[in-house]
């Protein structure tokens, strides 16, 4: 447990929030591994297998994953990159909309197995967008989710198919994975907000 | 134009020429057709063989071909009154190697074809240079812009409506600008027609007791100032043509010394004359 | 997760004046998005459901409207085409009375397009409903503008730095003018090329180079705007005949030869063939007349989208 300072622009003052490093790099990394063997394992192989990231988080992961499992077994598996903004479903009740960012998915899902990758799951609501952003796109044959941490408190009948980690969280906390990809390193961090 | 086998020699003259700041006693060397050298004395000195034709200038002027850049040759259209033949040898009688001609025949000197049959005329049957001068407005009708480019590029030197105003401030504001692309000058033809309509001779007593109809001066001041005015906002080149005011001479004057690019050339005729101020534009054209 | 993107700072867009350098790379990277999203076979999203978009167009068009409405429908909004001849403007009702009518059916966004510049202002600070001006007089288009720059950062990634002319008729075209606000707040280098009569010399900022000549102003560039010389201009003598005008101004492939090996070749359309484009340069692989249609519905869903995403 540590002590990490972040600005608060109100008051101009130094709040201490208390933050807690769940994962390490090392740990991560064979977090990944196994989830990378498990999806291997289900699917008997990476035939009609593809990874579909959501952005930001889950773009790294499913290219970890996709890494992994070339590593294990010697084999390309597509990666793509999916937007989740336009299908979100707190758009009427939000202050100000998200971000849109890229959707890159080059390739044809009609058919194949796609593997939703996320960093967090919570409330299952992205999930939700995901799959509805997916449906729009084409066809896959079956969904599966990959998700690194599940925090629990979900609010839709959703549930993932490969967990690296699972973390009981209040809702006053918030779990935030960083990659060395975006600049830092990676690590999962529990904070108390 | 040019006789290259021409030897002549041209001595005991008077001769000037400004480029060369010479005003004096001279004579010329003509080798193959070109001015070989200028002589600061009456040149009876001067070596030559049987090829040199010798002219004793017996003390007269000895000038450059001089340029008219405002004369008008008729032709296409109005060959009964002078023809680019007979307009270039009156030219040269007069000691004229290049003339400009106005764009005013028939048809109208407003695109590169009647552009070209001048200048093709010229070469062919023409006494001296010929340089054409375009007109600014189609017809010189004062409603739309010619072809300026196209005809710039045929060879017109400068633009001009020539025996007709262009009335239309704004569309002589776009002639101003237009020209500005292609480097050339408009020649204005001053004149406020509402001003001007219907006069035959200067406003004054006189045509009271002749009982003609007048025009007045400002006809051509107001003109003047407004072309002025618009090279300013512009800063295209503007020429007044045949300027017989003196409110118009003071407003060129005054532009002049404001920087603004605008030349003027008077009338000539009327410059033997000791009038005040005239104008003559109406009943030159009548 | 719900991060908050960057946010638009009015509630309008009226013109690339008013947008700061943040602001326009936020519309062209939200186009990103877009774009994507008209690749598809669906090409449409769910996001603005309920929402309801009116195009009021009191000038006639049929590419800038029709590109607003799809951008519209592919946002899942409700479009109104408001037409002028059948509203109440006929019956002498007021311009600000009617914009009000149409606030009142419960309009979120008012698209306007009118003859008199300015129009879009005066009826963004009327109504609360966010205004995008389609266009007003001759002084801005900045959708169009927004389009344009989105194209040339697909093809080069980069705006800052290019050398971009703009040809033809610069006074009367808000295209232009749009498009110069634009370029020059993102750092592109900016010529302008046509007759003196159609570039008002004085009024432009002094940064700006001016050509009157192609063959001067093309030399080195990374891309060339063609606009559309309107052929009701040259009765009010701003340049002799459209031959004239073709002769001197007309893009052909010799003229673009002198700029930058591949440069990008940019019409807002309609072209005229034969007068400011030859059908040569028009079909050419440098032509990215048709990317552009199809960009300004990408740019205008990212507008409407980010509009309607700041009600805070």
């Amino acid at each position: 447990m540590y002590l990490k300072p972040f600005s608060c622009k109100q008051g101009e003052r130094f709040f201490y929030a208390m933050s807690k490093e769940l994962l390490d790099s090392k740990d991560m990394d064979r977090t990944i591994t196994r989830m990378a063997h498990e999806i291997l394992e289900k699917s008997r192989g990476v035939e009609r297998v593809c990874l579909v990231g959501i952005q930001r988080g889950g773009v790294y992961l499913a290219k970890r994953l996709a890494e992994k499992i070339k590593l294990i077994e010697g084999r390309d598996v597509p990666v793509g990159a999916l937007d989740i903004a336009l299908y979100r479903d707190d758009l009427n009740i939000r202050k100000e909309y998200p971000a849109v960012r890229q959707t890159d998915i080059p390739f044809e899902i009609t058919g194949q197995v796609v593997v939703l990758v996320d960093d967090v799951l919570f409330t299952g609501r992205s999930i939700r967008a995901a799959m509805d952003a997916l449906m729009d796109i084409g066809r896959p044959a079956r969904i599966e989710l990959a998700v690194l941490i599940d925090r629990g408190h979900r609010e839709l009948p959703v549930r993932a198919d490969f967990v690296g980690r699972n973390i009981p969280t209040s809702h006053e906390e918030n779990v935030e994975v960083e990659f060395l990809e975006d600049g830092g390193k990676d690590k999962v961090v529990l904070n108390q907000e | 134009m040019m006789r290259k086998d021409l030897n002549l020699i041209i001595r005991n003259g008077h001769v000037i020429d400004p480029s060369q700041g010479i005003d004096g006693k001279g004579a010329l060397l003509v080798e193959g057709g070109k001015i070989k050298e200028v002589f600061q004395d009456s040149g009876f000195g001067i070596q030559a063989d049987s090829t040199y034709e010798i002219i004793d200038a017996g003390g007269l002027y000895v000038l450059p071909g001089l340029v008219d850049m405002h004369v008008h040759l008729r032709e296409p259209g109005y060959e009964y009154k002078e023809t680019i033949k007979t307009g270039t040898m009156a030219a040269v009688r007069g000691g004229f190697t290049s003339v400009c001609c106005m764009p005013n025949t028939k048809p109208v000197n407003d695109n590169e074809t009647v552009t070209e049959f001048i200048l093709r005329k010229a070469y062919a049957e023409g006494a001296c240079y010929v340089y054409t001068i375009g007109a600014i407005t189609k017809g010189q009708k004062g409603e739309e812009l010619a072809e300026m480019g196209m005809m710039r590029e045929a060879g017109c030197v400068a633009f001009s409506d020539d025996g007709l105003p262009v009335m239309n401030s704004l569309l002589m504001r776009r002639a101003l600008e237009y020209s500005k692309v292609f480097g050339v000058t408009i020649i204005s033809h001053a004149e406020d027609l509402n001003l001007s309509s219907g006069g035959v001779m200067n406003e004054g007593p006189l045509s009271l007791r002749l009982g003609l109809r007048g025009i007045p001066v400002e006809a051509e001041v107001i003109a003047i100032k407004r072309d002025i005015e618009l090279a300013a906002l512009t800063g295209g080149r503007l020429h007044i043509a045949h300027v017989s005011t003196a409110g118009g001479v003071r407003a060129i004057r005054e532009a002049k010394r404001d920087g603004i690019e605008v030349t003027a050339e008077p009338v000539r005729i009327t410059l033997p004359l000791q009038r005040k101020q005239y104008v003559i534009t109406i009943p030159m054209q009548r | 997760m719900s991060e908050t993107g960057q946010q638009l700072r009015n509630k309008d867009i009226v013109g690339i004046k008013d947008l700061s350098c943040d602001e326009i790379e936020l519309i062209l990277n939200t186009a990103v998005g877009f774009r994507d999203v008209l690749r598809r076979d669906i090409k449409k999203v769910p996001t603005l459901r309920g929402k309801t978009v009116v195009n009021l167009f009191f000038e006639p068009s049929t590419r800038t409207r029709t590109s607003f409405e799809l951008a519209a429908k592919r946002l899942s909004t409700d479009v109104i085409n408001f037409s002028v001849s059948a509203s109440s403007m006929v019956k002498g009702e007021s311009l600000i009375d009617t914009a009000m009518t149409i606030q009142a059916l419960g309009a979120d966004i008012v698209i306007i397009r009118h003859s008199s510049s300015g129009v879009p202002h005066l009826l963004a600070r009327h109504l609360n409903a966010s205004v995008i001006n389609a266009g007003d007089g001759i002084n801005e288009h900045p959708t169009q503008a927004l389009l344009d720059a989105f194209t040339i950062m697909e093809k080069y990634s980069r705006i800052k730095g290019l050398k971009i002319a703009i040809v033809g008729d610069i006074l009367h075209s808000r295209v232009a003018k749009s498009n110069i606000y634009c370029l020059r707040t993102l750092g592109a280098e900016v010529r302008l090329i046509g007759p003196p009569t159609l570039i008002p010399e004085g009024l432009i900022d002094p940064d700006i180079e001016i050509f009157h000549s192609m063959e001067e102003g093309l030399r080195d560039i990374d891309v060339v705007m063609m606009l559309r010389i309107q052929m009701e201009r040259q009765d009010r003598g701003f340049f002799p005949t459209t031959d004239e005008y073709f002769r001197f101004w007309g893009l052909t492939l010799e003229r673009l030869s002198l700029a930058r090996p591949g440069a990008m070749v940019m019409h807002p359309g309609p072209m005229n063939r034969g007068i400011e484009i030859v059908s040569a340069v028009a079909d050419s692989p440098q032509s990215v007349i048709l990317e552009q249609v199809t960009n300004g519905i990408a740019a205008r869903m990212a507008v409407l989208y980010l509009l309607s995403g700041r009600r805070g």
